[in-house]
C-alpha cells in the first residue's frame, strides 16, 4: 500500500530535499508516522502539543481537506495523494 | 431579376413574424435571446435590454460564437422589421431552429412605451484601447462598461499587487484603490514592476499611481499611503467592489478578512513563499473565507517571511497576474472563479493543482455573524473577536 505524500518547499530540507515520496499506511495517522520515521523532523511542524495536526497546515488526501474527512482516521487509497500545504502570507 | 420586394417577400414568407406584444411577453417569459442586428450607431441610440447586437453585416461571421446552441430561440429585431426578416432567414439557414423577426422593430417597440434604454457608448479611443477585450463575446461593450464602472482596493503594492494592479488597470478597472505604507527600495525591483530606479525613496504608493495613470488614463488611482490598521480599515474598504490581498503578513490578512467580511465585500487572496504560492477567492456571502483555509496563524519561527526567506520574482508576477484574472472573473461574473477552491502553485515542477475549501464550523467571522464581528488589530495572535 504505497501512497504519495507531496512535501512543500519549507519542509523539503527534512524529507532529503524530495518534492514528494512515497510512503506506507492506509490512514493518514500510519502515513504520517512512516512520514517521521523516515525523515524525523515531520512531526514537529505537522502536530500541535496535543497530537492533533496544526491548524496553519492544511492536509489533503486528493484534493479534499482531511478537516471534513476523518482526520488522522482519513483512509488513505493505495496510490492516492496526500498534499501537504502550510499557509504562507508572503505577497 | 427579382426587386427588393420580391425578395422581401420571399424572405417573409420562409420565416414567422411575431409583433411587439408577443415579444415583449415572450421576453419576459425567459429563455429566449434578443438579437439587435441594426448598424452600431442605432444601436447606440437605445436598444432593448440585455441584447446580443450583431450588426446584420457581421452576422453570418459571428452569430455561431455569440449564439452557439442552434436551438436556443431567438427573436431577431431592426429599426422596422425588414433587416430582420432577412437575418431571421439567414439564421434559419444556417440551423437555427425556433428564430422569429419582430415586426416593426425597435422603433414600433418605442413608440409603444415598451421598456429600453441607451447602451454605454465608449469613446473612439476606448474601443482602441480595449478592442480586444470587446471581441470576446463574454466582455463586450457591456463587460467592458461594467469594469470601467467597477472599482478594486488593492492591499499592497508589492509583488503581488504590482502585476495585479497593472493588468487591472490595462483592463479599464475604474477605480484602483491603492494600499500601502512603505517607500520604494532597491530590493523591490526583482519583482515589483510597477516602480523602477528611479522612485527608489519614492512612496509606493505614489510610484503607483504614476506607472498607472501612463498606462491607462482611464483609470482614477485613488492611493492610501497609511498602514492598514482596526482604525481605518472600514472606511477605507468601503465601496470597493473587490479587494485584492497581496499582504505580505498575517495580522494584515486577518484583519482585511474580519472587515470584509463584516461588509461583505469579495477578497481576492494570493500568497506566495520561496516558489510556492496560493490562490483563492473569499467571497462572504457565498462561500469560505480566509479564516476557514487559515483558522490559525503559524508562529514566526514556523513562518519566516519572504524578507527572510526569499521568493522567486517571477513567481509573484504569475500569482499575482492570476489575482487579477480572477477579480476580472467576480466583476464580470464569468466562468467559475476559485471561491471555494484554493489553487496551489508549485513552480519548482510546474504543478498547478486545487483543492477544495469549505466554511470552518468552528470560524464564527462569517457574513451570517456580521453585525457581531468587531474588527480589531490582530498583531501577534490574529484570533477572531466575536460578540457572543
Amino acid at each position: 500500500m504505497a501512497v504519495i505524500v507531496r512535501i512543500p518547499t519549507t519542509m523539503r530540507p527534512l524529507a532529503g530535499g524530495n518534492s514528494s515520496v512515497q510512503l506506507e499506511g492506509a490512514t493518514l495517522s500510519e502515513v504520517l508516522t512512516n512520514l517521521d520515521a523516515t525523515y524525523p523532523g515531520f512531526n514537529d511542524r505537522l502536530f500541535d502539543e496535543t497530537g492533533g495536526l496544526r491548524k496553519f497546515v492544511n492536509v489533503f488526501v486528493a484534493d479534499d481537506d482531511v478537516r471534513y474527512l476523518d482526520g488522522l482516521n482519513t483512509a488513505v487509497p493505495d496510490g492516492e495523494t496526500v498534499s501537504i500545504i502550510p499557509a504562507v502570507a508572503g505577497g | 431579376m427579382p426587386t427588393f420586394r420580391d425578395l422581401l417577400a420571399q424572405a417573409k414568407a420562409e420565416i414567422t413574424e411575431i409583433d411587439t406584444a408577443t415579444a415583449e411577453a415572450r421576453i419576459a417569459a425567459g429563455g429566449v435571446v434578443v438579437l439587435d442586428v441594426r448598424e452600431p450607431d442605432e444601436f447606440d441610440q437605445g436598444a432593448l435590454l440585455g441584447v446580443i447586437h450583431i450588426p446584420r453585416g457581421h452576422l453570418e461571421a459571428q452569430i455561431e460564437s455569440r449564439i452557439v446552441d442552434k436551438s436556443m430561440p431567438v427573436i431577431a429585431y431592426c429599426a422596422g422589421g425588414v433587416r430582420s426578416a432577412f437575418a431571421a432567414r439567414t439564421l434559419q439557414e444556417l440551423g437555427y431552429t425556433d428564430v422569429v423577426s419582430m415586426i416593426g422593430g425597435f422603433g414600433k417597440w418605442k413608440d409603444e412605451g415598451r421598456d429600453w434604454k441607451k447602451p454605454v457608448v465608449l469613446t473612439a479611443e476606448q474601443r482602441d484601447r480595449y478592442q480586444r477585450h470587446l471581441l470576446l463575446p463574454e466582455v463586450g461593450t457591456v463587460g467592458q462598461a461594467k469594469l470601467l464602472d467597477s472599482k478594486v482596493l488593492l492591499l499592497g503594492a508589492g509583488g503581488l499587487g504590482s502585476p495585479a494592479a497593472l493588468y487591472l488597470a490595462a483592463a479599464g478597472v475604474g477605480t484602483v484603490g491603492i494600499v500601502d505604507m512603505d517607500e520604494v527600495d532597491a530590493s523591490n525591483l526583482q519583482r515589483q514592476i510597477l516602480h523602477n530606479l528611479d522612485r527608489i525613496g519614492d512612496r509606493k504608493v505614489d510610484s503607483a499611481k504614476k506607472t498607472l495613470t501612463l498606462l491607462n488614463p482611464d483609470v482614477n488611482v485613488v492611493t492610501y499611503d497609511t498602514r492598514l490598521d482596526a482604525s481605518n480599515i472600514i472606511d477605507i474598504i468601503t465601496g470597493y467592489d473587490v479587494i485584492v490581498d497581496g499582504a505580505d503578513n498575517f495580522p494584515s490578512r486577518y484583519l482585511l478578512n474580519d472587515a470584509s467580511v463584516k461588509l461583505g465585500i469579495p477578497v481576492v487572496h494570493g500568497s506566495i513563499f520561496r516558489f510556492e504560492g496560493m490562490v483563492s477567492v473569499f467571497d462572504p456571502k457565498n462561500g469560505p473565507t480566509y479564516r476557514d483555509m487559515v483558522p490559525e496563524a503559524p508562529p514566526a519561527e514556523l513562518a519566516p517571511s519572504c524578507a527572510e526567506a526569499g521568493v522567486l520574482g517571477v513567481l509573484a508576477g504569475i500569482v499575482g497576474s492570476i489575482q487579477a484574472l480572477e477579480v476580472i472573473k467576480l466583476l464580470l461574473n464569468l466562468g467559475e472563479g476559485l471561491s471555494g477552491r484554493i489553487l496551489a502553485i508549485d513552480t519548482t515542477d510546474m504543478s498547478f493543482r486545487t483543492f477544495k475549501l469549505k466554511p470552518d464550523p468552528a470560524n464564527w467571522v462569517t457574513w451570517a455573524n456580521r453585525d457581531r464581528i468587531e474588527v480589531r488589530d490582530l498583531d501577534g495572535l490574529c484570533a477572531p473577536w466575536v460578540s457572543h
